[in-house]
C-alpha cells in the first residue's frame, strides 16, 4: 500500500470512531486529538481498527506515532515492510 | 396485571417519546428485557422492563410523547389469571389445567441465581437460556463463544449483554440541545440541593501507569487496557470501605447501595455529557472492565444507552483524560451523594527517598454531600484510592 492509500484507511477508520468530525481535511502534521477532539479511548479504537484492518501489530509503545496522519501513514507504511521483510 | 410505565430516566426528565417497541402483544418477557426505545433530553434509551409475564397489551403508539409515568403497556404477570383474550403463551393447555397450575409461575431464566463469573465451562454442547439464544441471534454473537454463568455453565441472557463488541444497533443520533438542558436541570438541581464539600489529592502515580505499561506490552490491540480502568476499578473498590459514598439520597434521606455501580462520566463530541453505570464495578477485572468501557462509551457517543444505566450508578468518576488540565471540582449527580474526579496524568518533580525525581502524578478530588458524609471520612477515602492505585495488583 502507498502512503497515500494508508492515510486514506486511517481517514476512513476516522470516520468511524468520529462519524460527525472531517478527517480528511486534516493536515498532515496537525495533531489528530486535538483537530477532532479525540481521547484516549478514540485513539485506543484506532489502533485496533488499523491492526486488524493491515494485520499487523502496533505496539502500545507505538500508538503515538497515529496522533497524526503523516505520522501515522509513514508507521504504517515502515511496519509494512517490515511485515513483508523488505526492510531490515 | 401490572402495567409497564414511561420511566424516569433522571431526575430532569418529565416526559419521553417511545421512538420503537421492541416486544408484541402476546410475547413473553423477562425481568431485564429490553421492550422499547424511548427518546429522551439524553437521547435514544433502551428501556428495561422490571417485572415477568406476558405483553397484553400496547397502550402507547411509536411516536408517541408521554409524562413519566404514563402506562405504556399492560403486562400480565405468570402469577395471575389467564387475560380474557388469551396470549400466545396461554392456549388451551392453560385453560384445562386447576387454577392453581395455570396460575402457578412458570419457571423462568431470569430467577436463575446470579452469574458467577469464574463458572467453569463444560465439556459438552453448549447450552443457553432461550432468551440469551434469541438475544445472540438478534445481535449476531456466536453463543458458542460465550462463556456462560448460569447453573450447569449455562449462557443466559445476561451473558450475552456482557459479550465483547456486538454489533450495535443503529439508533437516533443524540440532540445535543437537548442534552445541554438535561445537563443544566441535573446540575443546576444539584447545587440547589446539595451541600457539596470538596477535597483534592495529589500523589505519585507512577506504579499504575507501569502496570498498565506492563499489562499492554504482551497483548494484542483490542486486549490492552488504559489506566481510565485502574482509576474506576480503584473507586468501585475503595466504596466496598466507605459505603456513605455509594448510593442514593431519596424523601426518605441517604439509602447505601449494596452493589457497586459506577457511573462513567462520558463527553459527547460538540459538547454533552453522559454518565452510565457499569454494573457490579467492583466484581469485574481489568479486562472485561476495559471492555465494558469500550463498548459504553461507544454507545454514548452514538446514542444508545439503556435505561438501567442511565438510573443505576451509585457513585460516579469523571476523569479528564491525558489532553486535560491537573485537577477537577466535579458535581454529584442526583440522587447520588458522591463524586470522584481525575485530572491528567502529569510527569512532574516530587521527592522520593528525600530525592526529587520525575513521577508520574495524578491528582484524585471528591464532592460529597454533606448531608450524608464529611471531609474527614472523604479524605480517607481518597488516601484510599491512591493506596488501591499504588499497588495495582490489587485492582
Amino acid at each position: 500500500m502507498t502512503r497515500e492509500e494508508l492515510r486514506a484507511a486511517i481517514v476512513e477508520e476516522l470516520g468511524e470512531i468520529a462519524p460527525e468530525a472531517d478527517a480528511a481535511s486534516v493536515a498532515d502534521d496537525a495533531d489528530l486529538r486535538e483537530t477532532l477532539d479525540l481521547d484516549s479511548m478514540d485513539i485506543f479504537n484506532l489502533v485496533v481498527a488499523l491492526s486488524r484492518r493491515l494485520g499487523i501489530d502496533i505496539p502500545d509503545a507505538d500508538a503515538g506515532h497515529l496522533v497524526t496522519l503523516g505520522g501515522g501513514s509513514e508507521y504504517l507504511e515502515l511496519s509494512l515492510r517490515r511485515k513483508s521483510g523488505a526492510c531490515p | 396485571m401490572g402495567t409497564f410505565n414511561m420511566p424516569s430516566l433522571g431526575a430532569d426528565m418529565e416526559a419521553g417519546t417511545l421512538v420503537e417497541w421492541l416486544k408484541r402483544p402476546g410475547d413473553t418477557v423477562q425481568r431485564g428485557d429490553i421492550v422499547a426505545v424511548v427518546e429522551t433530553e439524553k437521547g435514544a434509551i433502551e428501556v428495561e422492563i422490571f417485572e415477568d409475564g406476558t405483553v397484553e397489551a400496547l397502550l402507547v403508539g411509536e411516536g408517541e410523547k408521554v409524562p413519566v409515568g404514563t402506562p405504556l403497556a399492560r403486562i400480565v404477570g405468570p402469577g395471575e389469571a389467564t387475560p380474557p383474550k388469551p396470549a400466545a403463551e396461554a392456549g388451551p393447555v392453560a385453560e384445562m389445567l386447576p387454577p392453581e397450575a395455570a396460575s402457578a409461575p412458570k419457571p423462568l431464566v431470569a430467577t436463575l441465581p446470579q452469574p458467577t463469573p469464574e463458572a467453569p465451562r463444560p465439556a459438552a454442547a453448549v447450552r443457553g437460556s432461550p432468551a440469551a439464544r434469541r438475544l445472540a441471534a438478534e445481535l449476531g454473537v456466536d453463543i458458542s463463544a460465550i462463556r456462560g454463568s448460569g447453573p450447569g455453565g449455562a449462557v443466559i441472557r445476561a451473558d450475552v449483554e456482557r459479550a465483547p463488541n456486538p454489533p450495535e444497533k443503529e439508533r437516533p443520533g443524540i440532540d445535543l440541545d437537548q442534552m445541554r438542558r438535561a445537563i443544566a436541570a441535573a446540575m443546576a438541581r444539584s447545587k440547589r440541593e446539595i451541600p457539596h464539600y470538596y477535597l483534592s489529592h495529589s500523589f505519585d502515580a507512577s506504579a499504575a501507569r507501569e502496570a498498565v505499561d506492563e499489562f499492554n506490552a504482551g497483548q494484542p490491540p483490542e486486549g490492552r487496557i488504559l489506566l481510565g480502568a485502574l482509576l474506576v476499578k480503584a473507586v468501585a473498590l475503595a466504596m466496598r470501605d466507605f459505603p456513605e459514598f455509594n448510593g442514593a439520597f431519596g424523601p426518605e434521606g441517604f439509602r447505601p447501595s449494596e452493589a457497586i455501580h459506577v457511573g462513567v462520566a462520558v463527553a459527547v463530541r460538540g459538547g454533552g455529557l453522559a454518565a452510565p453505570a457499569i454494573h457490579d464495578t467492583d466484581r469485574l477485572s481489568l479486562p472485561d472492565l476495559m471492555a465494558r468501557m469500550r463498548d459504553m462509551i461507544g454507545r454514548v457517543r452514538r446514542g444508545g444507552f439503556r435505561s438501567s444505566e442511565l438510573s443505576d450508578p451509585t457513585v460516579t468518576v469523571s476523569s479528564l483524560g491525558e489532553r486535560g488540565v491537573e485537577s477537577l471540582l466535579p458535581i454529584i449527580y442526583p440522587p447520588q451523594v458522591a463524586i470522584v474526579g481525575f485530572g491528567a496524568l502529569r510527569q512532574r518533580p516530587w521527592v522520593v527517598d528525600d530525592k526529587v525525581q520525575a513521577r508520574s502524578v495524578l491528582n484524585v478530588s471528591l464532592a460529597g454531600d454533606h448531608r450524608v458524609s464529611d471531609g474527614h471520612r472523604g479524605a480517607l477515602l481518597l488516601r484510599r484510592i491512591e493506596e488501591l492505585l499504588q499497588k495495582p495488583e490489587t485492582l
